[in-house]
């Protein structure tokens, strides 16, 4: 089943996206700050969380970028362990890999979250107002003067990003800057990201640059490092915001195995077709078993 | 990561014990229509079946009474009420609650016609059309609530895809059996008395296959305010079919107390299921366990790739 649709002709334009590389990522926000600004977000504050520097907590109605804040103690083993740590540290000088802090072993991860912009969006699927659609840059927009807060987007994402705004009632997301990349600029956060971490381009360019940073890592040593959401055959066919993460998904507050819902659809309907007839067969039977 | 206990859930970590995904925005208006809309759907199909006495005219009544009901309680739940309409801007196959929209207001317009020729005696040509056809819209209008929740990424709900269907079927089968049984004479509402019977066995039945199926993942079904309000179900539908059967036939009485049990069992039943959905989205471990056991079992390569050669 093809899930993409090419309505746009001769206005398609290239699939662009976000390689968010985790390993840059400093966690100074910029990210953030710079989206609320330029989306006009209403603020979102969430008190004093305790969990690390992360006082922004997740991705929601007013929040469409989220650093994580991860701390790791990390055992340096005498053996494997110091010959690992050299070959990074050696990394950070060659290539700025800001993940790691000397000394004793404690190992920040940080990440940039965001909107995923998935190639089979389960958001866009179950949207029974069209709010939410796919521009000529095949990423997923909510349309504000559409949207009724009916909330099934809400549920049907596999990522959690999708949520309601209070005292608003509407839906509302990451647009990819949908407006920015109309007149060719990059969006606000790639733009802000002082360490390059979130790099915004065409998926295409993205996914080789991101190969070969995957390669130079792990030849460094960094055997966790992975690529998320950067392949086609994924449950969600792939993402236009696609990370390379040091550790695994769950790790960062991500699934490890998202699927699009609507994967299944044939299987839900053929239940509900069932069950229907089903229905039928018991009523019948109750109201005609008593005329023999 | 499943190994260990067995469990499909255990071992995962997470983000500070944060959830992946969020809870329903829906309000208890959404549980609500689950019900009503199930009573009048399966109520037009006993009515259309029933024929023309007593029964049929008192199921025609229910039938519009539902379809009445369940438009209000839908529109309150939107986050801009005033924009009910535009769910009616399409319709999408991939969207259950579009397919959803367009069965509800089409059964609303022909249980309305069907209802006032059963009730009034008018427009007899337009009541020959409209009652078969809101009978068979009544069945789809049952189960696609099922199909709804089932299509969204909270685990106890798409994992129960197959089953929760069938599980919406025998509960609407039961609403409209019991309240038939409650609003009729009991000697015109035997076929009321034998739906709830029927449906009551099927209804607990459904549930206890589903949650078998489910397993660990089902664990949210029957713990916290949703095992609360499924253990309550239970023993409603359980008490209520026995007494609707026992003595339903012979005390009015009891036929009504009977019904009325059922019809508080088969609320809360679908008040159980909508309650563990919030529940199994609010803890990672039942977002993230089963992905990993896909992920262990070999069924998927998961969305992660790690560097071809080390």
């Amino acid at each position: 089943m093809s899930f993409a649709v090419h309505t746009y002709g001769g206005d398609e334009r290239p699939r662009m996206g976000f390689f968010t590389d985790t390993s840059l990522c400093i966690g100074c926000k910029a990210c953030e700050v710079a989206c609320k600004e330029w989306n006009r977000i209403p603020e979102s504050i969430q008190g004093f969380t305790g969990h690390s520097y992360d006082n922004t907590v997740d991705l929601g109605a007013n929040t469409w970028r989220h650093v994580a804040f991860v701390e790791q103690r990390k055992e340096l083993t005498p053996d494997q362990g110091l010959v690992e740590h050299a070959a990074l540290e050696q990394l950070a000088a060659q290539t700025g890999l800001q993940t790691y802090q000397e000394g004793d072993g404690l190992r920040w991860l940080m990440a940039s979250d965001v909107c995923k912009h998935c190639s089979h969006a389960a958001c866009l699927d179950v949207c029974p107002t069209g709010a939410l659609f796919r521009t000529e840059f095949d990423t997923v927009v909510v349309q504000e003067d559409i949207c009724n807060g009916c909330g099934y987007c809400v549920s049907a994402c596999p990522f959690g990003v999708l949520d309601q705004r209070e005292d608003d009632g509407r839906v509302w997301k990451c647009t990819l800057c949908y407006d920015r990349l109309k007149d060719d600029k990059e969006p606000a956060c790639a733009q802000a990201c002082p360490t390059n971490s979130i790099q915004f381009g065409e998926l295409g360019d993205l996914r080789e640059r991101a190969e070969r940073r995957l390669e130079q890592l792990a030849d460094a040593g960094a055997d966790k490092a992975q690529l998320y959401l950067a392949d086609d055959d994924d449950g969600i066919g792939g993402a236009h915001a696609f990370f390379l993460l040091l550790d695994e998904p769950e790790v960062y507050g991500l699934p490890p195995d998202p699927v699009d819902a609507t994967r299944d659809l044939r299987t839900t309907w053929g239940a509900a077709a069932a069950a229907a007839a089903g229905l039928g067969v018991m009523l019948a039977a109750a109201v005609l078993g008593g005329r023999r | 990561m499943s190994a260990a206990n067995g469990d499909g859930t255990a071992g995962a970590t997470s983000y500070y014990g944060r959830p992946v995904i969020k809870e329903p925005v829906w309000t208890p208006e959404i549980p609500a229509y689950f019900f009503a809309g199930g009573l009048a759907g399966a109520s037009a199909g006993l009515a259309y079946l029933s024929g023309s006495g007593p029964l049929a005219r008192r199921a025609w009544a229910t039938a519009l009474a539902g379809a009445a009901v369940s438009p209000p309680l839908l529109i309150s739940d939107l986050g801009v009420p005033s924009r009910f309409l535009h769910m009616l801007r399409m319709a999408k196959v991939t969207s259950p609650m579009s397919v959803g929209t367009w069965i509800l207001s089409a059964f609303g317009a022909c249980t309305g016609g069907a209802a006032l020729h059963a009730l009034t005696g008018r427009l007899p040509r337009a009541a020959a059309v409209c009652r078969p056809a809101a009978a068979l819209l009544g069945l789809p209008l049952s189960t696609y609530t099922g199909a709804l929740i089932a299509q969204t990424a909270v685990p106890v709900w798409h994992g129960a895809r197959r089953e929760l269907p069938a599980v919406f079927a025998a509960g609407a089968a039961v609403s409209a059996g019991a309240a038939a049984t409650v609003l009729t004479p009991p000697e015109h509402a035997a076929p009321a008395r034998r739906l709830t019977a029927i449906a009551a066995i099927a209804e607990l039945a459904s549930v206890l296959v589903m949650e078998q199926r489910l397993g660990e993942l089902g664990e949210p079904y029957s713990r916290g305010r949703a095992g609360t309000c499924k253990r309550a179900a239970q023993a409603l539908l359980g008490a209520g079919a026995l007494t609707v059967a026992g003595r339903g036939d012979r005390s009015r009485a009891a036929a009504i107390a009977g019904g009325a049990a059922v019809l508080a069992g088969a609320a809360l039943e679908r008040l159980s299921i909508f309650r563990a959905g919030f529940q199994s989205a609010s803890e990672p471990r039942y977002t993230v366990g089963p992905q990993r056991a896909r992920i262990a079992a070999g069924e998927t390569r998961g969305a992660s790739r790690r560097a071809s050669s080390p």
